[in-house]
């Protein structure tokens, strides 16, 4: 049995930042995670990071009500005023850690102007800030000497009289499984993206965390806000970032028109994501599409602003879409991109299971409610991170370990080997294609209570037939085969969470987008919906009033 | 279009446990990529292979391997850009210079000692600043050209020292060097230049140009180890095989117009370097016998005052 203060599940940002500020603290910290470090998901965050900093004119209370009507008024305003006050010292201590950013002429960090904000507050590495950031984490988990368990996977939480007491994980090198005692775990495994096919999301986002945490008796809170990125490439879904719009880049329908001056005529490309997401999708169902998508124009801008300010996203295009945006626009459509939701957090990480914490995107704290700005998840995972690792370092000094032996692994172990022993012929990759297209047709940019309900019975059949999955691979080593299998079992809860909220908001509200009931309800409908497991292994739904604070909700134009 | 993935397989738990090439037969469309036909192959026709993958979108670093014996992420590289001269096969291999594990996936460990052991992290002295350090942004452009590194490997995979020395740094853990030296904020160069300086560091890099053609994101490592080259000896560490072979190369030139290789050998090692200098002699038996000793007498070549002129602007540009 190994023995720890503090497991951090996942080595992206937030689990990072987590580790730096809990070591900090003197606690004895280790962090799991299914890949390398510097191959999170976190890598994939392209455009910046949100912060307005008061010497620049900048104040956080503009940035707060961005964010807030951004969230379609469903994001709690007490978390997010904390982000935003905490946002500047948050990008200052990464450039101090020794990320380089882009500068102004001054020297000082440069800013761009991105979705859904009335300043300019994004600051930015090129278009490459997520890796940029990432690096420099790992840098600092490697000079403060912080151990990782580089490729093991958590197959599930340790859970005894209701505390959270540690986890049990899988060497992937060996196949060896593992019980790990932690006074405290703090779930910091990322999102969900590979619900839906397709997706911008990395194919190990595989909702491992929520599903861990739900498993374990914490809540999943506003799983129906699911947010469509308006600039995705057709086919691999690969993701083009906001920057280019931040950047000045057009919009275009078949007709050559820029569309979203007649939606919004303020901000125009650069309204939030769940509004351009669906004028796109508008436009393509009403004939003025190309061939399922729209143009993004970046022709204007030249060569060297392209080259220098956006030049992976021109790789990326070329190399996936084989379109050189220097010389023409590049086909793009709303694509799936983040979950909003997740499992319940306060600012502090708690999850209402005791030892249990949650930061980044697996968490719903919830700052994004119905839609996140983009560059706020960046900031999301730093602010929330820190505070999760330092919470729980300051908690672990007056806990004592629950009572946990080597016999904590055997129902996995038991699972694993079921698993490995069944011979019937379903394959996880068409299951996961079922699932995923399933969930992009129901829970997709537009629904309606009939779409949802087959949706529903989709995803039921489809977890019936993962009962069925053979897995080929018998061996301890390196069985990806095996680790496929598991995630689609978290993946198959996650999509269900997703599709009961979503059937069961009967309203318009950010990323939550009906047809059949397309206005906003203020009235019953400003509070979060909770989806957690009952007894019997089923789902429970409750709800919890969206916290309001100095802003009250109106009609939200862009 | 029917592609057939000719793939190394290695199963290190089999009884008989030899790598070995498997053949699969798949259909791929025009615009797919490598990875796009590996994942159908693990999904629907043989799930026990093993590779890592993960983004799809050349930013994780996850997916370097071996395209027709060149390393290369799979996520980018399309098939039709890479097919055989029978138009239909594409070979795949584990990356080079680390140990597999299980079929494409090798052991990065090595690889990620090199890179602690340069101390990748900012050391900056002095009091820190309230707000962020002030930095021209040239120059954080510039560190962008680095920063944008994914640690893939890929320049490791077919670097041709690493190959024969593996105590070579190498091409990645230098350019992450170069990323520190290369700040402004960052103080601690002459420390670094130390590490740089001795064996394994810039001077065993033969300058073959392999991590430059393969690395997917325009790092150019060797160019960084070019720069690092320069600086140190800038530092004052002059007195060094390397430093004296790159002063003795320059010289030569300049003088005569052409490389005289004797008096390079003995430049480098120096002189008085006895032990070296006995070293040499079975060298010099070999290359005699090869017919490969360079003339006894160093003459100028025709023209050299034009060599020597070339000299002249570009040091006088510097």
């Amino acid at each position: 049995m190994l023995d720890h203060d503090i497991l951090i599940i996942g080595a992206g940002l937030a689990g990072m930042r987590a580790a730096l500020s809990a070591k900090e603290l003197g606690a004895d910290v280790a962090v799991v995670s299914k890949v390398h470090p510097v191959r999170s998901h976190s890598n994939a965050a392209q455009g910046g990071i949100n912060a307005a900093l008061t010497d620049r004119g900048d104040d956080w209370r503009d940035h707060a009500y961005d964010t807030i009507k951004g969230s379609d008024f469903l994001g709690d305003q007490d978390a997010i005023a904390l982000m935003c006050q905490e946002a500047g010292s948050e990008v200052i201590a990464m450039e101090h850690m020794g990320a380089i950013f882009n500068r102004d002429e001054e020297g000082r960090l440069g800013t761009r102007a991105f979705g859904g904000q009335r300043e300019a507050r994004t600051f930015f590495v090129a278009d490459f800030t997520g890796q940029a950031l990432l690096h420099v984490l790992y840098e600092q988990i490697l000079k403060a000497g912080a151990l990782v368990y580089e490729e093991w996977f958590v197959l599930s939480l340790i859970v005894r009289d209701g505390k959270c007491g540690g986890a049990v994980m899988m060497d992937i090198r060996t196949g060896r499984i593992e019980v790990v005692r932690a006074k405290a775990v703090i779930l910091a495994a990322g999102g969900l993206g590979r619900v839906f096919e397709p997706s911008t999301n990395a194919l190990i986002c595989t909702g491992d965390g929520m599903s861990l945490g739900y498993r374990a008796g914490a809540s999943l809170m506003d799983m129906e806000m699911v947010q469509y990125h308006p600039t995705t490439l057709k086919g691999s879904g690969v993701l083009i970032s906001e920057a280019a719009r931040g950047e000045g880049a057009y919009l275009l329908n078949s007709e050559n028109d820029r569309f979203m001056l007649k939606y919004a005529p303020e901000f125009k490309e650069l309204a939030s994501r769940d509004v351009v997401s669906r004028c796109e999708q508008t436009e393509i169902n009403e004939g003025r599409g190309l061939d399922g998508c729209v143009l993004l124009d970046v022709r204007h801008l030249g060569e060297k602003y392209i080259s220098e300010r956006l030049s992976q996203i021109r790789e990326l295009a070329m190399d996936f879409a084989n379109v050189d945006m220097v010389k023409e626009p590049v086909p793009i459509m709303p694509g799936m991109h983040y979950q909003m939701g997740g499992v319940k957090a306060n600012v502090d990480g708690e999850t209402g299971v005791p030892g249990l914490y949650a930061a980044g995107e697996v968490a719903c704290v919830s700052v994004h409610g119905g839609n996140r700005l983009g560059a706020n998840s960046l900031l999301d995972t730093l602010v929330f991170g820190r505070r999760s690792g330092i919470h729980a370092a300051e908690m672990v000094k007056s806990t004592q370990h629950v009572n946990v032996d080597d016999s904590a692994a055997d129902d996995d172990k038991s699972n694993i080997q079921q698993l490995l022993a069944n011979d019937k012929n379903e394959s996880f990759g068409q299951i996961r294609l079922d699932m995923g297209t399933a969930m992009k047709e129901h829970f997709g940019v537009f629904r309606d209570e009939n779409g949802m309900r087959e949706g529903i019975e989709k995803i039921e059949s489809v977890k019936k037939r993962a009962e069925d999955v053979y897995i080929a691979d018998k061996g301890n080593i390196f069985n990806t085969n095996l680790l496929f299998t598991l995630e689609l079992g978290f993946m198959l809860e996650c999509a269900e969470s997703i599709a009961v909220s979503a059937a069961d908001r009967t309203e318009s509200r950010g990323a939550h987008t009906r047809t059949d009931l397309p206005d906003r309800d203020d009235v019953k409908w400003l509070k979060h919906i909770l989806v957690s497991q009952n007894d019997g292994g089923g789902h429970e739904l409750s709800y919890k009033d969206v916290v309001i604070t100095d802003w009250e909700p109106v009609v939200r134009q862009y | 279009m029917e592609v057939k993935f000719n793939v190394r397989r290695y199963d290190p738990e089999s009884t008989d446990a030899v790598d070995h090439f498997q053949e699969y037969l798949v259909d791929m469309d025009d615009s797919s990529t490598v990875l796009d036909g590996l994942i159908r192959i693990r999904e629907e026709v043989d799930g026990t292979l093993s590779l890592r993958c993960s983004c799809r979108s050349a930013i994780c670093g996850s997916c370097a391997v071996r395209v027709n014996g060149e390393a290369g992420l799979a996520c980018n590289t399309k098939i039709i850009d890479v097919l055989s001269l029978d138009g239909k096969t594409v070979t795949i291999e584990p990356a080079g210079n680390l140990p597999v594990i299980k079929d494409l996936v090798v052991d990065f460990q090595p690889f990620w000692e090199k890179i602690k052991s340069v101390d990748p992290w900012l050391q900056p002295e002095g009091e820190e600043p309230e707000a962020e350090y002030l930095a021209p942004d040239e120059d954080m452009l510039h560190l962008a050209g680095v920063v944008s590194c994914i640690l893939c490997g890929a320049c490791v995979s077919d670097c041709t020292v690493m190959e024969v020395d593996s105590n070579f740094l190498g091409p990645a853990a230098l350019a992450k060097s170069y990323r520190f030296v290369g700040d402004p904020r960052d103080d601690s160069s002459q420390q670094r230049f130390k590490t740089l300086n001795g064996y394994g560091g810039v001077w065993d890099c033969t300058r073959c140009m392999k991590c430059v053609e393969v690395c997917p994101k325009g790092v150019a490592p060797m160019d960084r180890i070019m720069a690092l080259r320069e600086q140190v000896m800038e530092s004052g560490y002059k007195n060094t095989n390397g430093a004296r072979h790159a002063n003795e190369f320059t010289n030569s030139i300049k003088h005569s117009g052409w490389l005289d290789e004797k008096k390079l050998v003995i430049k480098s090692f120096g002189i008085f370097n006895i032990k070296a200098m006995i070293g040499l002699i079975p060298l010099a038996i070999r290359s005699q016998r090869a017919g490969k000793v360079p003339p006894i007498f160093h003459k100028n070549i025709p023209g050299v005052e034009n060599v020597r002129r070339i000299f002249e602007k570009v040091e006088t540009k510097k």
